[in-house]
């Protein structure tokens, strides 16, 4: 198990110096100049040479990838390129609870959503309840997510005037405020989700369900409940778990889309903000935590699963 | 130099059957035959867009923000634009983006997932590392990185979504192979002296081709929904070209008090997506229902 641990540990670290790299020579081999865009390309040739020089641009390629990253190592990730020149950091250690909490909530939504419609949907096949949720399924895959949200401000925030339609609140100014807030965006993010998820359940149930040993339950005479909920189910989620390891990924690009239609300064908002204004060092810092997020969620679902299911480990 | 090694009735047979086939399962599924019927609308709304339009998609008219009425089936926008117009020019561009970026990747794809499966070794290795780097990350988030270093505009997203989308055709392409290369037909083949190239193209693609137009009915509705999300972004095209994603951006504004601004460019995105779903369905069921059959 430590091996395993050990091996997967250390290709997650791969993939992000991988990812680092990519994108720090990326941005550097495509035409657009940062001190270009710094200047708002009015500067002066002598404006333009003394701001490369204090920027480090002047130095070999390979000298600003090393200062680079070792600076990254250090969680520098630079400075902002407009204003008050804000380090990098700080604006993705501000935005990422928001996008976390935003990403969480809407993941505890669409489970919430998604098993019990799965399981009636599985459980009382072909009936009206099945192809509804069938129907939900469909609908949530073809959605954009953004829409979704939109459609929400539509009814909840603007007609019904139930939830406000913009914004971020802090756990730390009370519980209703921020879970007020985050309501609409997160079920715009999970729509998409619980869909996928709905249908997993469902499929994986129906199988289940055909095995001999839910029928020899069946026939001892065990309540229907107690073969639904201690037979069928847990083996019904061991593909479902593979699928939640990739949640994360989804949930957080629904949230780099939904965070602009709802003005929350997450991490997405940070991300594009960035690209639209050609701040480079922004994109960067933010191209490495989303990743970041990413590669590591991974290795914790890959982590978790090895503990559920003993083959993986051995294998 | 490449004489043909196999006499020409070896070729494989037309694939007419099929097609019949296919077409009794869209008579049988009402989802599927809804969603060809709704799908042709929209691609006759893509290939007549400017005759079919009421009125020019960005002329501006004295009726600002005009609820939905005979006039403008779907009302006008804050600058007087008919929004029946904006969509269905706007529908040339969703598809355009989705055909041609998923016919994109498929060829990139699938010649990466080819060569890699076929040969093997380190050009198996350099190729899957690669890819797998891709695969940690979700479609629409590598697209967003390339369009960071590539810049907007219509060429750009296309590259981006393009090069987002190889990874998925590259892994089916791969794995199809790794089981067809061990098929005795193409050690027979590879006895007789057929070339490489010819093996590839004639015995191993159209072996593949199942899950491949699976995976590629499945891309096109993420490519149109990742296109509208760029362009509501702001990544996507430039700002005079009306694009779903960008009239719904255009319209964020003003929903509180135009509803139906914020509604209809939404619903031509999901009734597109869901149809190519619903097809995509009908396809995925009939292919499997051939491979089962066969076993």
């Amino acid at each position: 198990m430590s091996r395993y641990l050990l091996r997967r540990t250390i290709g997650a670290l791969v993939v992000m110096w991988a990812v680092a790299t990519l994108v720090f020579f990326m941005l550097r081999i495509v035409p657009g100049d940062p001190v270009g865009a710094m200047l708002f390309d009015a500067g002066d040739a002598e404006a333009v040479e003394a701001l490369r020089r204090k920027l480090g641009l002047d130095q070999p390629i390979w000298v600003q990838y090393g200062k680079w990253f070792w600076a990254v190592l250090q969680g520098d990730l630079g400075n902002s390129i407009y204003g008050s020149r804000v380090p990098v950091s700080q604006l993705v250690m501000e935005a990422l609870p928001r996008t976390l909490s935003l990403a969480g909530l809407a993941f505890l939504l669409a489970i919430l959503i998604a098993v019990p419609a799965g399981l009636i949907a599985a459980t009382k096949r072909n009936s009206a309840a099945d192809h509804a949720v069938t129907l939900f399924a469909f609908l949530g895959l073809s959605m954009p997510d953004f829409w979704v949200g939109i459609l929400l401000i539509i009814v909840f925030a603007a007609n019904l005037q139930w939830l406000p339609a913009i914004g971020y609140v802090p756990l730390s100014e009370g519980f209703w405020p921020w879970l007020s807030h985050l309501l609409l965006p997160a079920v715009a993010v999970g729509t998409a989700f619980s869909a996928i998820i709905a249908r997993m359940i469902r499929s994986a149930m129906l199988e289940v369900l055909r095995t001999d040993y839910v029928r020899v339950a069946r026939a001892k005479g065990l309540p229907r409940a107690v073969v639904i909920f201690r037979h069928a189910f847990p083996n019904a989620l061991v593909p479902v778990v593979t699928v939640i390891g990739i949640a994360f990924a989804l949930l957080m690009a629904g949230a780099v889309v939904v965070e602009n239609v709802f003005a929350i300064k997450g991490l997405g908002r940070v991300l594009i903000q960035g690209i639209l204004n050609r701040d480079y060092p922004v994109v960067q810092g933010a191209i490495l935590v989303v990743s970041a997020i990413f590669v590591f969620s991974n290795l914790l679902v890959d982590l978790l699963y090895a503990v559920i299911d003993p083959r993986i480990r051995y294998a | 130099m490449a004489a043909p090694a196999l006499p020409e009735e070896e070729r494989l047979p037309p694939r007419r059957a099929g097609w019949r086939q296919f077409r009794g399962v869209l008579l049988r599924d009402k989802k599927a035959a809804a969603g060809l019927l709704v799908l042709s609308l929209f691609v006759a709304a893509a290939v007549f867009g400017p005759l079919l339009s009421p009125y020019d998609p960005n002329d501006m008219l004295f009726e600002m923000m005009a609820p939905p009425s005979l006039a403008h089936p779907l009302g006008t926008d804050d600058l007087g634009r008919d929004l029946l117009s904006r969509i269905i020019v706007g529908t040339r561009i969703s598809l355009f983006v989705g055909v041609s970026t998923v016919v994109i990747a498929l060829v990139l794809g699938v010649g990466l997932g080819l060569v890699a499966g076929y040969f093997g070794g380190w050009i198996d290795n350099i190729i899957m590392r690669y890819i797998d780097l891709q695969w940690a990350f979700p479609n629409f988030i590598i697209a967003v990185y390339l369009v960071a270093v590539f810049g907007t505009g219509l060429l750009n997203i296309i590259v981006a979504i393009s090069l987002a989308f190889v990874d998925d055709f590259a892994r089916v392409a791969r794995s199809m192979v790794l089981t067809i290369k061990e098929e005795q037909y193409i050690a027979a083949a590879r006895t007789v002296g057929v070339p490489t190239r010819r093996i590839l193209w004639r015995h191993v693609l159209p072996n593949a081709t199942a899950p491949i137009i699976v995976q590629a009915t499945v891309s096109v509705s993420y490519a149109i929904l990742g296109e509208a999300s760029l362009s509501f972004l702001g990544l996507g095209v430039e700002a005079d070209t009306p694009t779903w994603g960008l009239i719904l951006a255009d319209a964020r504004s003003f929903i509180s008090r135009a509803w139906w601004l914020g509604i209809f460019p939404g619903l031509a995105i999901m009734l597109t997506v869901l149809s190519i779903n619903f097809i995509g369905d009908a396809l995925r069921d009939f292919l499997d229902v051939r491979e089962v059959a066969e076993r």
